[in-house]
């Protein structure tokens, strides 16, 4: 099993330390683009720092604050495979898993992973394995609307295939 | 086990007998909102490949941010917007000097109806629960979901009920209960919850002040709003919304089941003012007549309503605004803009010294109309007093009721309006 290395992060963590507003005037132009600026407002070398494939695990309320969906595209594109925390902020949360960034809750996890540790998900399991100490925690598991749209690789897609469906059923 | 308005409405959006808190269900939309922002929205739909949107009647989009345009981006935001109206037909389309502020301007327009599920790209979404609508603000994707397939995914909140009681004493409005509500539940005491406030006191609030209500509960945390409709409701809506319409007026049964239960007896409610930098930060205006101010703002889909400006111009009658101070008063419609002229309230406004805007978002979000200079000090009657929201970063902004700022912009500090009232 390979697993992603672990970023750790505290409670309330807001979406403006995510992606400042400087950063947004039409970011929804190049999406992409975000992803050299996350967490540039704590940590601007952050981007050059991470890998592909690595997973956040943060505390309480992680994404509070402002509904800018630029917050998790900057996380996804910067190459953050599984965001892992305590619990999330409404809009964060939907937003997340409408670009197809999986969103896990698992409190036990938080409190005893450490930062650089590496962890393997199984999402259609529900588990989380540390790869360094060799625990198995589980996660509730995604409601299936969100595991849908997550299978689509994020919400736009998701509608993307239903309204083909809908076009060839009719035919 | 019975249900409350707000599962209510989402049991019968969903096709199911019953729905329970925690349950994800995926609910059809009757209506969708948006404005000049929105623009994000629709460079997701175009994304999806979507040719076409649910029901083009079903979606309304104003123009009230960044309006009368104040930067060549900003008047490029609202050319690419129109565009995309005319491409998805979209036929509840405001633009600049046909509609205004679009929590204000959409009821009014008898679009938003009472048992509707309404989305909206923006966070004050959550307004129209003064209707009896279960509505909730969401991202640029969710929207362009929701406009393309007419359907939400959503979880089922779980509802806290805000009772009121008693009878309110003189120049207190339904911005000084919200305040003192925030007060008490604090920025996130509602998180993901739906508030119900009902009790006997809402028989007595205007619908403006409603709209002021459910306007402000997101600044608690929650996920919206909602008022059980009565006679108020239903004679706003006579006459606005078109007869055939269907209108479905919930309300929660007698053995729905309530997260918290909260009493408020308004009896015992002083005109309320939140401080720097938290809308919860809340503190009854008689304490802060110390603080001096710089600017005072009426306006906002807060507080721009009609009752509001005459709230206002009550107190700016015969009276001059102090020396000083700048006062800007922003009418949130053009049809309100229109019946406070016909009442002459803009000519008391103009004469105590105000200065008018046209309906416009403008200083409520710090985007033109009157920005806050460095370390100055406003009162404004919006929702929202985050550090350098209205302009400088250090800048301190007071939110309070119409009468409130009215009063403050007289005396050039923050100022109970029964003290002027009485004097
Ligand atoms: S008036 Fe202020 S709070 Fe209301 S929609 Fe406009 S910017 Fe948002």
């Amino acid at each position: 099993m390979t697993g992603g290395r672990v970023w750790k992060f505290g409670s309330d963590v807001d979406t403006d330390v995510i992606i400042p507003g400087r950063f947004l005037a039409d970011w929804n132009k190049e999406p992409e683009k975000m992803g050299q600026y996350c967490f540039y407002g704590i940590d601007p070398q952050f981007n050059t720092k991470v890998q592909t494939g690595d997973i956040i695990v943060a505390g309480d309320n992680f994404g509070c604050g402002s509904s800018r969906q630029a917050a998790p595209v900057a996380i996804k594109s910067a190459g953050i495979r599984y965001l892992i925390a305590s619990s999330f902020a409404r809009i964060f949360y939907r937003n997340a898993i409408n670009i197809g960034l999986p969103v896990l809750e698992c409190p036990v996890l938080v409190e005893e992973v450490n930062e650089g540790e590496r962890l393997a998900v199984e999402l259609d399991k529900g588990e989380i394995t540390n790869l360094d100490t060799g625990k198995v925690y589980r996660f509730e598991p995604l409601n299936e609307m969100v595991q849908q749209i997550l299978d689509s690789g994020g919400l736009a897609l998701y509608v993307q295939k239903r309204l083909k469906s809908v076009l060839n059923s009719s035919f | 086990m019975g249900m409350t308005i707000a599962e209510k409405i989402l049991a019968r959006a969903s096709g199911l007998q019953e729905v329970k808190p925690g349950q994800f269900v995926t609910a059809k939309v009757d209506t969708i909102i948006g404005h000049d922002i929105s623009l994000a929205a629709f460079r997701e739909l175009e994304r999806m490949t979507a040719d076409k949107v649910f029901d083009p009647e079903r979606i309304a989009i104003t123009c009230d941010h960044f309006v009368p345009s104040p930067t060549v981006n900003a008047a490029n935001q609202i050319k690419e917007l129109g565009e995309y109206i005319n491409r998805y037909q979209i036929k509840n389309y405001f633009e600049v000097g046909r509609g205004g502020i679009c929590h204000a301007l959409f009821p009014e327009k008898g679009l938003i109806r009472p048992g509707d599920v309404v989305v909206g790209s923006d966070s004050h979404t959550c307004t129209y629960g003064a209707l009896g609508a279960l509505a909730l603000g969401m991202g640029s994707t969710d929207i362009a979901a929701a406009m393309a397939l007419g359907e939400v995914w959503l979880k089922v909140p779980e509802t806290m009920r805000i009772q009121l009681t008693g009878e309110r004493g003189p120049h207190t409005s339904g911005k000084d209960l919200i305040l003192y509500i925030l007060g008490k539940t604090g920025t996130n005491g509602a998180l993901y919850k739906a508030l119900e406030i009902t009790g006997d006191a809402v028989g007595g609030l205007h619908m403006d002040e409603r709209f002021t209500i459910c306007n402000m509960a997101v600044e608690g945390g929650s996920k919206t709003a909602v008022i059980v409709p009565d006679d108020a409701t239903r004679e706003y809506l006579a006459g606005r919304v078109p007869p055939d319409a269907q209108m479905r007026f919930y309300k929660s049964d007698p053995d729905a089941a309530y997260c918290a239960d909260y009493v408020v007896d308004c009896s015992e409610i002083e005109p309320m003012v939140a401080c720097p930098h938290s809308p919860a930060n809340v503190r009854p205006a008689a304490q802060l007549s110390g603080v001096t101010i710089d600017q005072a703002v009426l306006g906002s889909c807060t507080n721009g309503r009609l009752t509001d400006l005459r709230a206002a111009a009550r107190i700016l009658k015969g009276r001059t605004v102090k020396p000083g101070v700048r006062m800007i008063i922003v009418p949130a419609s053009q049809e309100i803009y229109l019946d406070a002229m016909r009442e002459g309230l803009l000519e008391t406004f103009v004469r105590a010294g105000a200065l008018i805007s046209p309906p416009t978002c403008g200083p409520c979000f710090g985007g033109h109309m009157g920005l806050l200079a460095d370390s100055e000090v406003a009162i404004s009657s919006t929702n929202r007093n985050f550090t350098g929201r209205m302009g400088a970063a250090n800048s301190q902004i007071y939110l309070a009721s119409p009468a409130t700022v009215a009063a403050s912009a007289i005396t050039g500090r923050i100022c109970d309006p029964r003290e002027v009232m009485t004097s």
